[in-house]
């Protein structure tokens, strides 16, 4: 069948590649087989870099009316390579009184974790790199490191702005973490599992033989959903919520004192930390590599996988192009007021709809538990019965 | 070469060491804690250890063991940098061989 | 491949140890422990418990590392002498690791010892922590909220 071979054509390419060591020691296999995987993840994710780079910068363009970059090749497709030699030219400047092996260290460490993230998430049907038991927590873990490599740049710059938005950064990956890690609980716990395998084999198949069993599609799903997507701008340090590189307050932050390639190594994490949070996304809710419809599974799954990272990295970009920055305050208080009472209501509605057998009484019942905490907790926080109504004097 | 439970006792007694070392030759207070936090990591490797290489039993007793002194250590941390907030605020210092207030 | 992996991560554990231990700088010595606690958790992997060593790395290197951190930030505004090296504490340690040493290699091994022991697994731990360790469970959930009210109030200022 051609749908299937097409399918799995990477799977027989790296087997074909394999067989051609055949014979060598077990070893050889497995470190062959390794840096197959390793050339594969990062030779697709350098290309999505680079393309997203230049078509965040175009998409930015026509959301503020102009044209974006135009000039160097077809399309200005060619404006990444134009961008990289002229980060690598650059002069590479460490402050005087810098901290020199940490402030080296600081963009290798940012960047590591987003790559390491990267390969626990199942591409496509059997394209996992790196298939581990523990996969959720795997991501997790490293990605709980970033906050060190922020603090590194911070400290080791020896910059008082750069101090500020390493701390401005780090308290807010941290508050941002516990919804993180809180809204993908849900999926665990229905699922069983901390295998992003075993979560997407989960919701593979069609209720009444044509509605994807999706997990965004049920009440406690989309709500958690969308609180990871808010949790994953936070951990990117992506507009709205890029106070810790505020220039109109403290310069740019922990990447102040950084310039040439170790400026482009910080430009890289931030966008392959959007990566991993927009991968792992599609692989908890969104279904993962499944198709949306029976009939569409002709298609190969790794281009439905790339088809809604596309579409996430989009709204990541729209969300940039159109929301002003928060304040640091309102960041704070909207992580602890708000996001993470919502992220234990997701928990709470998905027992019930687990405990109401997954029918539609259980998906009420789910909807009314999300709605009702969303209601409540909007009617306290509404600070409109505080304040005076803002009056426009001289805007009317 | 495997690696049996011998080499693994041997490199956590190494780990206990050197936080020994921290607490007792550093006299500031964070090297007290990052010698502490040293000699839990090297408990704890002995645990997995011996759940390893021990005798199959029903409940892998080692391994929850190391995972609750991991939560603990975690508890651990977070107090004492506290009181060592709490302490510098008060006394300037964090040397602990100046704290000496209580010394008749 | 397992023995050329052990002595890898043993080199590196132990030396961002002794750089913990004995560095100037209490910053550097603070990221060298969290380079050491990613050792542990490689140890970790390659005894099987893969859990563990993601726990490790979550609760180490994730919270407890930047907790020392932001801690050195706070208290390091002024200049604080650093205190001597008390060599005292170098003999009490070489003691201890030779002492622990020379009765690790005069013990035989336990007689049950199976290195064929699958992996655990995620799931194997869940059912042990619902089961047989409820009780630890609740009293590790009610010990850390105590350590949280407890550091914030000793870390909260002091209002005359």
């Amino acid at each position: 069948m051609s749908g299937d071979f097409l399918d799995q054509i990477f799977i027989r390419g790296k087997q074909w590649l394999l067989s051609l060591l055949a014979g060598s020691p077990d070893l050889l296999l497995q470190i062959a087989s390794s840096l197959i995987n390793i050339a594969a993840v990062m030779g697709v994710f350098l290309t999505l870099f680079a393309l997203i780079s230049v078509l965040e910068r175009k998409i930015l363009g026509r959301i503020q009316n102009r044209y974006g970059p135009n000039r160097v090749g077809p399309f200005g497709l060619l404006q990444p390579a134009a961008d990289g030699i002229k980060m690598l030219i650059k002069e590479d400047i460490v402050p005087l009184r810098a901290d020199k092996v940490v402030h080296f260290l600081a963009p290798l460490l940012m960047v590591l974790p987003a790559i390491l993230a990267l390969g626990v998430i199942p591409y496509g049907r059997n394209m996992t790199a790196f298939a581990i038991d523990g996969g959720i927590l795997f991501v997790f873990a490293v990605g709980s490191t970033t906050e060190l490599a922020v603090f590194m740049a911070g400290w080791g710059s020896n910059n008082k702005f750069s101090m500020l938005g390493a701390m401005r950064a780090i308290a807010q990956m941290v508050s941002y973490e516990l919804p993180l890690t809180l809204t993908v609980l849900p999926v665990v716990m229905i699922v069983g599992s901390l295998s992003p395998d075993a979560i997407v084999a989960a919701q593979g198949g069609y209720a009444h033989g044509f509605f994807p069993r999706w997990f965004v599609f049920t009440p406690w799903g989309g709500a958690a959903f969308v609180l990871f997507f808010i949790s994953g701008l936070v951990e990117s340090n992506r507009t709205p919520f890029d106070v810790p590189e505020g220039e109109s307050e403290i310069v740019a932050g922990h990447m102040t004192e950084y310039s040439g390639f170790k400026y482009a190594t910080f430009f890289m994490a931030e966008y392959f930390g959007m990566f991993a949070i927009s991968g792992l996304a599609v692989t908890l809710f969104l279904g993962g590599w499944h198709a949306p419809l029976r009939l569409l599974e002709v298609v190969p799954s790794y281009l439905w996988f790339f088809a809604k990272l596309s579409a996430l990295l989009f709204v990541f970009i729209w969300i940039r192009g159109t929301l002003p920055r928060t304040r640091v305050d309102q960041v704070m208080n909207f992580a602890w007021k708000f996001m993470l009472p919502m992220a234990f209501t997701c928990i709470l509605s998905a027992a019930v709809w687990h405990y109401q057998a997954h029918g539609l009484a259980g998906w009420l019942w789910s909807l009314a538990v999300v709605a009702g905490v969303y209601a409540a907790l909007s009617w306290l926080l509404d600070t409109r019965r505080k304040f005076a109504p803002r009056t426009y004097r001289f805007a009317e | 070469m495997t690696p049996t439970l011998q080499h693994f006792l041997i490199i956590s007694a190494a780990l206990f060491s050197i936080g020994l070392l921290a607490a007792l030759s550093r006299r500031h207070a964070i090297f007290i804690l990052i010698g502490v936090e040293l000699m839990l990591a090297a408990a704890n490797l002995n645990f997995v250890a011996f759940w390893r290489f021990g005798p199959v039993t029903p409940q892998p007793v080692g391994v929850m063991v190391a995972l609750f002194s991991i939560a603990i250590a975690a508890a651990e941390a977070a107090v004492g940098l506290a009181l060592i907030i709490a302490v510098y605020r008060h006394y300037r210092t964090t040397n602990v061989d100046r704290l000496t207030s209580m010394k008749g | 491949m397992s023995g050329a992996a052990f002595i890898a991560i043993a080199v590196l554990t132990l030396a961002s140890a002794l750089a913990a231990a004995l560095l100037k700088k209490l910053i550097h010595a603070a990221l060298c422990l969290a380079l050491c606690f990613v050792g542990v958790a490689a140890f970790y992997f390659l005894l099987g418990a893969e859990f563990v060593g993601l726990v490790q790395v979550f609760v180490y290197v994730g919270a407890v590392a930047i907790l020392i951190v932001f801690t050195i930030l706070l208290i390091a505004r002024e200049y604080d002498p650093p205190a001597p090296f008390k060599w005292v504490g170098a003999f009490v340690a070489l003691a201890v690791f030779t002492a622990l040493t020379w009765s690790i290699l005069k013990t035989t091994a336990p007689a049950g010892a199976t290195p064929v022991l699958a992996p655990i697994t995620v799931r194997q731990i869940g059912d042990s922590l619902m089961t047989s360790y409820v009780w630890p469970l609740q009293c590790i959930g009610l010990i850390l909220t105590a350590a949280l009210v407890g550091a914030l109030v000793l870390a909260m200022e002091e209002r005359p």
